[in-house]
């Protein structure tokens, strides 16, 4: 038993000596997605994106739209929805969060001007033509931390290129 | 604890697992078995797995094995997003069809992005049926 705590722990204190840097423990715990019910219910299928990323309005978009989800079925229990949808809109971009707007008519992240400024150098043959990219709305194949909400550009690889500087 | 009792308290944790799989998806049975009035197929869910169904938005075919590959066995992928997705089969993955929601909310939603419509008793019995054959 004895052995048994002692190894545990190791594994414990070896975990935590990856959030290396107070900057970067700060930036992971503002965007981290720590809400159970988001997690399961988005994300099984995809990136459990942090509410940040979108205004209050662009939530409501996309969570009143669920059976026609960017081509996909996402329809969920009523009760669930409405978890969810609170944890969105009170976590969802205010305005004075970066001076770009993070509103999307179609509720699609990649259409705000915060993303679009964010990603304006990128071209084709990083994301859409790159078999281990394909689309924008994967960000962990190039955010290699964002699964843990961080985006920050020193952890960016884009398969295939490596890493981005600007 | 003695190695001894940490094997027996592995043992029953494994053996509960399994009676609850057993329960939750025989329940799901019985239960389609009622409301439809029929006994189940397993070579009709079969044949259901592999049909293709067109989508007149997209034009293209979709079924089953779209993202959960021809193989239930398998792990699939998310035809969209590419995420990755656990075998199906009760028989490899202990972890599947333990919980009524979910059975439900999954075939709801992927029914209908597969056939426009949602599954009948009847179709989900016969599903279930192939499925826990394999």
């Amino acid at each position: 038993m004895k052995v048994f705590l002692v190894l545990l722990f190791g594994l414990l204190s070896g975990s935590l000596a990856f959030a290396d840097d107070d900057h970067e423990r700060n930036e992971a715990k503002g965007f981290a997605v720590n809400d159970n019910v988001y997690l399961q219910e988005c994300g099984s299928c995809h990136l459990a994106y942090p509410p940040q990323l979108l205004d209050k309005k662009s939530w409501q978009v996309i969570m009143q739209s669920l059976d026609k989800h960017f081509g996909d079925n996402a329809e969920m229990d009523k009760a669930l929805a409405t978890q969810i949808s609170r944890f969105l809109e009170g976590n969802a971009a205010s305005s004075g969060f970066s001076r770009r707007s993070h509103n999307s008519a179609s509720g699609r992240i990649t259409e705000t001007s915060f993303f679009r400024h964010e990603h304006d150098e990128l071209s084709p043959r990083h994301v859409a033509q790159n078999p281990e990219v394909k689309s924008l709305a994967n960000c962990s194949a190039c955010h290699r931390r964002a699964k843990v909400g961080s985006f920050r550009e020193s952890e960016i690889r884009i398969p295939g290129f490596g890493r981005w500087d600007d | 604890m003695k190695t001894q009792n940490v094997l027996i308290v592995i043992v029953l944790m494994a053996a509960s697992g399994v009676l609850t799989a057993n329960t939750v998806l025989e329940e799901r049975l019985s239960t389609y078995a009622k409301n439809s009035g029929s006994s189940f197929s397993s070579q009709q869910g079969k044949d259901l797995w592999f049909k293709e169904f067109h989508d007149a938005e997209t034009g293209k075919q979709r079924s089953c094995t779209s993202c959960h590959t021809k193989d239930a066995t398998r792990g699939g992928k998310h035809a969209k997003t590419g995420k990755a997705i656990d075998p199906l089969a009760p028989s490899v993955n202990h972890e599947r069809f333990t919980d009524a929601k979910k059975i439900e909310k999954w075939f709801k939603r992927n029914c209908k992005w597969v056939m426009g419509r949602e599954c009948s008793d009847q179709e989900k019995g016969n599903f279930l049926s192939y499925l826990r054959s394999l």
